[in-house]
Order: structure tokens, then C-alpha cells, then sequence
């Protein structure tokens, strides 16, 4: 893929755990305006450290930039980004759908299967599914539930690893020293 | 945050003493050796201010009349110095005045630190009144910034702040304290910081990226080197001196780079951008290696970037990662600081003079004196020139005054005919363009180098934003000499209407009041010329004056700043009229 095509990136931002920090890291983007497609942030695999997971669509000449403007910040460790081919990467979706449905409309049971979705909890209102995978697939879970009527849906950001090896351990016990 | 302060305090054997966090903040300042500071009271800050009055002694404030002076004047001081500024201001409006001067110090990387009061903690999000989210507010145009709500926060978070403004890049700190932080006490101790793990000042220099630069600049036959504010900042003045002249390579500057050779030196060649010299700007697309150190490719630089230096190879000597192919592709690119790279620069260049190539220079410096420097300098016109003023302050500061301008056309012809021959003399506000920092930031510079001739240049319209800082030069009896260059226009606005916008003048006359019953109303020493038979008299007047001195000069109304480079166009399409 050329470096001025635009494509969905994974951006991974390793940090010091700070307030502000989110809209520093927001910021940046907003003033260049790009859209942010999910955000997540969570703990990392290193004890203090947070980690960040922005997706966004660009093209690789700007991303790089980017990852200059977000590394300058004093409070980022490392940053890093990937195409969505060289991660492992999952997003939840969550469905929530009237109770008698479930009973009415045998199909629904057969979708949720086929699906490999899980029910999280029934009561006599309402139950919840859950799927996670890649956003296509809760895309098409959502497309064949829609026409029984959803409640509630929601998706949530993407996380991933990385197929390679991150050196941010390494690193970080360099900056320590 | 906390783990390191577990580890700065485990490494601390100072004795502890208990005191407030307002006192702490002040003793923080003396321990990072601040003697002057500039802000402005208020009833979120005054804790530390009832601190200042009793450290008095010790640490000098400075009342400006508004807190943006403050830190236009913390500006100043740090220009000149290479020392950390710092400005204090209250909560709510004193915090959001500052931001203007926040921005000028983030994009023309002065270290800067601010300290702001903030409501008490309990209050934070109440809408309490003078409480603004300055922390959010100022996180765009800081490099660095937090809120301390306690004490005990305080020394850690003040030592940070010094660091991380001076180190690498400099930029400014934003603190904002609560109020309640001031008052209460803790055990207090005070520890330099040296080190932020997640954040590398200054990138290590590879070698082998020198020996690649090296072996470019010992081939080419047309190299031009474009220097900026980081051989300033960098203090690297001397090496870049040994470079240009052992290599024989033509240098031009950057407006933030002015003055770190002299101007009289042979080998500089004057300044790139919109207004800078016809030779250097051509030329820049003529070169075969373009050697930028320590500068950005501000669009001001280069013009249109499809048609900048294209035929060139690019060397990036550059300590900010960021800046690295960001607006110009380098082909090679030195990380790290412009001292330590220059020194490894050097042994590895051949001696040489390039004569050919240098004429090229002295041919269109020849065509641009006749064209623009000549009229400029010796016009024939009544009306005196703003160039002439300057050939003036030349003449009685011998090159030697720190010439701190505003922005406008003023700026540009300040730039282009002062004689620069000691460094860090050129302050002005370059990335953000700042009408109003001129007066404001030679205070602070008189004040942090009281032994340097300091000459405030404004135009008319910059003037008046900051005018009552007037009464900061009368307390703090600065002896800045403040010159007005009135057009009664907004000239730099006018000149762009004269010729994109077919004249129309919209709101760029200015009808003006008595400027010199205003200084003398300060109780200024107060002149005005509108002859060309005075003016030579009276700058020598003012020069020789030992205490601050107004000088306005009523100059041509409707004079344009040339070479122009147009927005949007080419650097090798610079107009000479």
C-alpha cells in the first residue's frame, strides 16, 4: 500500500498514568483534524504504565508525523503504530433485546449460536448479548438482530497485540537506569 | 508521580523543615536560582505573594499591568539569558491572560515556567468564582502541565517544571496550585530533578548520520546552510562560526536564528522568508545540499513547500525528533543537540571557499541594494524610512544593543538592517506573531541584562496592546529605550490590502493619541521626530540617556517592506517591489 493511501491504523501509546494526558494526546489529533474511530485506554503489561489504543485512518507518511507530535509529549513512554494486519485485535459489541423476543422468535437462538455470541443475562424484561470480534462481524450480528428490534446497542474500542514483539520492556528498564 | 516521589525522597538527605506550601513554592523558586519574576496578584495567589513580600529580599517581583506583560516580559528576560522565565498570575482571568504569552514561548521554544493560583480543591468544579480549567485550557500550547491540590506536591512538581522547560527543546510549564495547597504545611525539602523517565531531552548524536552530513557537504559545490534559533538556544554559536568558515559555505538565518554570527560577518549571507534577502531566498532553490540546523521549515521559510529546495539534498541538524521530515524531506538527519553535533561536524569537513558560488550572492545582494536597501537607507522621499531609524540605533549602539521588536512591518525592517553583532540581541516574536510583546519583552530583557543597551522597537498599532506597561518601566525605573515607528497604520496589514486586496483599507488606519504625553504621563523621558534633520540627534539622545526614553518617529504612511515573497508562492519568486 502506497504511504499517501489512507488505512485504518492501530496507534499504541505507552504511558505514564496521568490525568491529563488523554486530552494532550486528543489534542493532537483534533488540531489536525482526524477523526478518532475508537479509543481505549487500560493498563499495560507493565505495573504504572498505561496504554493507550487509538484507531485512526490515515496515511502512513501522516501517521508517522503524528507519532512524533505524541512522543514529544513528556509524559509518553513510546508509541507505536500498526496496520490492522500485523495486530491481534478484538472490539465487544453488546445487544440488548426484549425478553419475549427470545421466546417468539425461535431464529434469534439459532443466530446467536451461528454467531458464536453469548447471552450475558436474561430476566423477564430484557436479555444482553455479547460478541466480540472484529467489527464486521458484530456489524453483521447487528444487521441480522436488527430486524426483531434492539433495545440498546453499543460497540466498544479496539484492543490488540501486536503479532511482533513489542520492546517497550526493554526500554523502559533503560530509561530507569 | 508517586513512585517517584518515594524515590526523590528516599534520595534526599537534606533535613526537612515544616513550612506552607506557599512558602515552599518561593523557596522553590530561590533554590532554582529565579531573581526576578514577573505576575500580577489576585485572590487565588495571594498566599504566595504574602510569601514574596517576606523573601523580598531574595527574590525580586515585578508588578507588570497586565499578567499577558508578565510573561512577554518573562520572555524577554529568558531571551536574553538562556535562563528559565517565570510568570505568576491569579486563578480564572489572570490564568487565561497569560495563555497568549504561553503560546508565543511554546512555538518560539522559550523555557518559560508559570505558576497560577487555583480555587480551593473542594471547589474545583463548582464553578467557584476566578476558577477556569487552566490546565486544560493551557494543554495545547504547554509543553508540559499539572494542578497540584497538595503541599506536599509541590517541591516535586516545581523541580519538574524547571527541568523539563529548560531541557532539550525548551517550551513553556504551566503549575496551577490550589489555594489550599498553599496553605496547608508539610515537611518540606527541595531536590533538583535531572531526570523524567519518560521523557529524552536531547536525542544522542549518531555518528555515522555526521559522517553522512560530513561527506555531503565536503561534496557539493553550491551548499547553503539555513541556521535557526537552536544554535541560539544551543549556545552553539562558536561551532557554527568554525563550520561556515572552515567549510567557506554561505549561512543565512531564520528570524529566530538572527544574530548568533554577526552580521558583519563575511559569510552571512542575511535572512530567509517572506521578507528576508533576495540572494539567500533564490538561492535556496539553486543549492545542491541545503544544511538547516537547529530551525523548523516554518512556512514563513520556506514559501510553497511543492517547490521548495527541490533540487537539494537536505541535511537536518534538529534536536526535536518531530521536526524531522515534517514539513521538508531530509535526506540526512542529525538528532540531537547543534553544540555536540557541530563539534563532531567539524574535524570531518574539508577546508573550503566556494568563490563562484558566493559571488552569486554578492551579485543579487547587488540587485537588491539597488532595488529596496539603497531607497530604504538613503531614501530620497521626504518621509523619513523605518530603515533609517535602525541605520541610526546602528550607528549609536555600534551593533552592540539587543533590539527587541514587535510584529508588523516594524519587525521586518528591524530584522533586516539591525546590525546583530553580539548574540541573543534579536527578541521578537516570530512563530506566533505576537503584536503587543515587544514593550513587555525588552523589560524583561533590561531587567535580566542590565548591562546591555536594550531598544524596544514597535510599530503604532503593537504599541498600544501592551501600552500600559509604561508604568512597569516607571516602578521598576527599567531603562529601556521604547521606540515608536508610527504610521498611523496597521502597516503590515495595509501593505497585504494595498496589494491583494486592492486597497481597501478595511480598519487599518489608526487614528492615534499623543504617544509622548502618554510616556511623559509615566513620567518618560518623551521625544518625537518628524524630520529627517532631527532624527540622528535625537536616537543619539536617546542612546545616551541612562534612564528609559520615548522615542516616536513619524515615518512614511504608506511604505511597503520588500522582498516579499507572496503567501503561497515559491522562495525563487521573491518580489523586490
Amino acid at each position: 500500500m502506497s504511504t499517501e493511501e489512507k488505512q485504518l491504523y492501530s496507534v499504541s501509546i505507552y504511558t505514564e498514568n496521568n490525568i491529563g494526558l488523554l486530552n494532550r494526546i486528543s489534542a493532537i489529533f483534533q488540531r489536525r483534524h482526524i477523526n478518532i474511530e475508537s479509543l481505549n485506554t487500560s493498563p499495560s503489561e507493565i505495573e504504572g504504565v498505561s496504554k493507550f489504543t487509538i484507531v485512526v485512518n490515515m496515511n502512513e507518511v501522516n501517521i508517522k508525523k503524528i507519532l512524533g507530535q505524541i512522543e514529544k509529549q513528556v509524559e509518553v513512554i513510546k508509541a507505536y503504530y500498526h496496520s490492522l494486519d500485523d495486530i491481534i485485535y478484538q472490539i465487544a459489541g453488546l445487544f440488548k433485546i426484549k425478553s419475549e423476543l427470545l421466546f417468539e422468535e425461535r431464529q434469534i437462538q439459532n443466530i446467536i449460536k451461528e454467531s458464536n455470541a453469548r447471552i450475558v443475562t436474561v430476566n423477564k424484561d430484557f436479555f444482553v448479548v455479547e460478541k466480540s470480534g472484529k467489527k464486521e462481524e458484530i456489524v453483521e450480528l447487528y444487521n441480522k438482530l436488527s430486524p426483531f428490534g434492539i433495545m440498546q446497542y453499543t460497540r466498544s474500542g479496539l484492543i490488540a497485540v501486536t503479532k511482533e514483539e513489542m520492546k517497550i520492556s526493554s526500554l523502559i528498564e533503560s530509561y530507569n537506569n | 508521580m508517586d513512585t517517584q516521589t518515594m524515590k526523590s525522597q528516599e534520595k534526599s538527605t537534606k533535613t526537612t523543615e515544616r513550612i506552607s506550601g506557599s512558602e515552599a513554592i518561593v523557596r522553590c523558586l530561590i533554590e532554582e536560582g529565579v531573581d526576578i519574576l514577573y505576575g500580577y496578584p489576585g485572590g487565588a495567589i495571594m498566599p504566595v505573594y504574602d510569601e514574596l513580600y517576606k523573601y523580598q529580599d531574595k527574590i525580586h517581583h515585578v508588578l507588570t499591568r497586565h499578567e499577558q506583560g508578565a510573561t512577554h516580559s518573562a520572555q524577554g528576560y529568558a531571551r536574553i539569558s538562556g535562563r528559565v522565565g517565570v510568570a505568576i498570575a491569579t486563578s480564572g482571568p489572570g490564568a487565561t491572560n497569560l495563555i497568549t504569552g504561553i503560546a508565543d514561548a511554546q512555538i518560539d521554544s522559550t523555557p518559560m515556567v508559570c505558576i497560577t493560583g487555583q480555587v480551593p480543591s473542594h471547589l474545583l468544579g463548582s464553578d467557584a468564582f476566578q476558577e477556569t480549567d487552566i490546565v486544560g485550557i493551557s494543554t495545547p500550547v504547554t509543553k508540559w502541565n499539572c494542578q497540584v491540590t497538595r503541599a506536599e506536591d509541590i517541591p516535586e512538581a516545581l523541580a519538574k517544571a524547571f527541568y523539563i522547560a529548560k531541557s532539550g527543546r525548551p517550551g513553556p510549564v504551566l503549575i496551577d496550585i490550589t489555594k489550599d495547597a498553599q496553605f496547608n504545611e508539610f515537611d518540606f525539602s527541595y531536590e533538583k530533578c535531572t531526570h523524567v523517565r519518560s521523557y529524552i531531552p536531547v536525542p544522542e548524536t549518531d555518528v555515522s548520520k555526521v559522517e553522512e552530513a560530513a561527506k555531503l557537504i565536503n561534496a557539493a559545490k553550491k551548499p547553503l546552510i539555513v541556521w535557526g534559533q537552536g544554535i541560539i538556544l544551543g549556545e552553539a554559536e562558536e561551532q557554527l562560526k568554525a563550520v561556515v568558515e572552515k567549510a567557506g559555505i554561505p549561512a543565512a538565518w531564520t528570524i529566530l536564528g538572527a544574530s548568533a554570527i554577526p552580521t558583519s560577518h563575511p559569510l552571512n549571507v542575511g535572512m530567509v522568508g517572506m521578507h528576508g534577502n533576495y540572494a539567500p531566498n533564490v538561492l535556496t532553490n539553486e543549492c545542491d545540499v541545503l544544511i538547516a540546523i537547529g530551525m523548523r521549515f516554518d512556512d514563513r521559510v520556506t514559501g510553497s513547500l511543492n517547490t521548495y529546495a527541490k533540487q537539494a539534498k537536505v541535511i537536518h541538524f534538529e534536536i526535536d525528533p518531530a521536526e524531522i521530515d515534517k514539513n521538508v524531506k531530509t535526506d540526512v538527519a542529525v538528532l540531537g543537540n547543534s553544540k555536540i553535533s557541530l563539534d563532531l561536524l567539524l574535524p570531518l569537513l574539508e577546508q573550503n571557499s566556494h568563490n563562484e558560488w558566493h559571488q552569486k550572492f554578492k551579485d543579487l545582494y547587488e540587485i537588491e541594494y539597488e532595488k529596496v536597501i539603497k531607497n530604504d537607507l538613503y531614501p530620497t522621499k521626504e518621509g523619513i524610512t523605518m530603515a533609517e531609524v535602525l541605520k541610526e540605533i546602528n550607528i549609536q549602539s555600534e551593533g552592540k544593543a539587543a533590539i527587541v521588536s514587535d510584529v508588523g512591518q516594524h519587525q521586518m525592517i528591524a530584522c533586516r538592517y539591525a546590525n546583530f553583532n553580539v548574540t541573543k540581541s534579536n527578541i521578537t516574536s516570530g512563530g506566533l506573531g505576537t503584536m503587543g510583546f515587544g514593550l513587555p519583552a525588552a523589560i524583561g530583557a533590561k531587567m535580566a541584562a542590565p548591562d546591555r543597551e536594550v531598544v524596544s522597537i514597535s510599530g503604532d498599532g503593537g504599541y498600544q496592546m501592551t501600552i500600559q506597561e509604561l508604568g512597569t518601566i516607571f516602578q521598576q525605573k527599567a531603562a529601556v529605550k521604547v521606540v515608536v515607528l508610527n504610521n498611523d497604520f496597521l502597516g503590515m496589514v495595509r501593505q497585504w490590502q494595498q496589494l491583494f486586496f486592492d486597497k481597501r483599507y478595511a480598519s487599518t488606519e489608526m487614528v492615534n493619541p499623543n504617544f509622548v504625553a502618554i510616556a511623559e504621563g509615566y513620567y518618560i523621558k518623551a521625544r518625537k521626530v518628524t524630520k529627517r534633520e532631527d532624527l540622528a540627534e535625537a536616537v543619539a539622545e536617546m542612546m545616551q540617556s541612562k534612564e528609559a526614553y520615548f522615542l516616536e518617529v513619524c515615518v512614511e504612511k504608506e511604505d511597503n517592506v520588500f522582498p516579499m515573497i507572496p503567501s503561497g508562492a515559491s522562495v525563487s519568486d521573491i518580489r523586490l517591489e
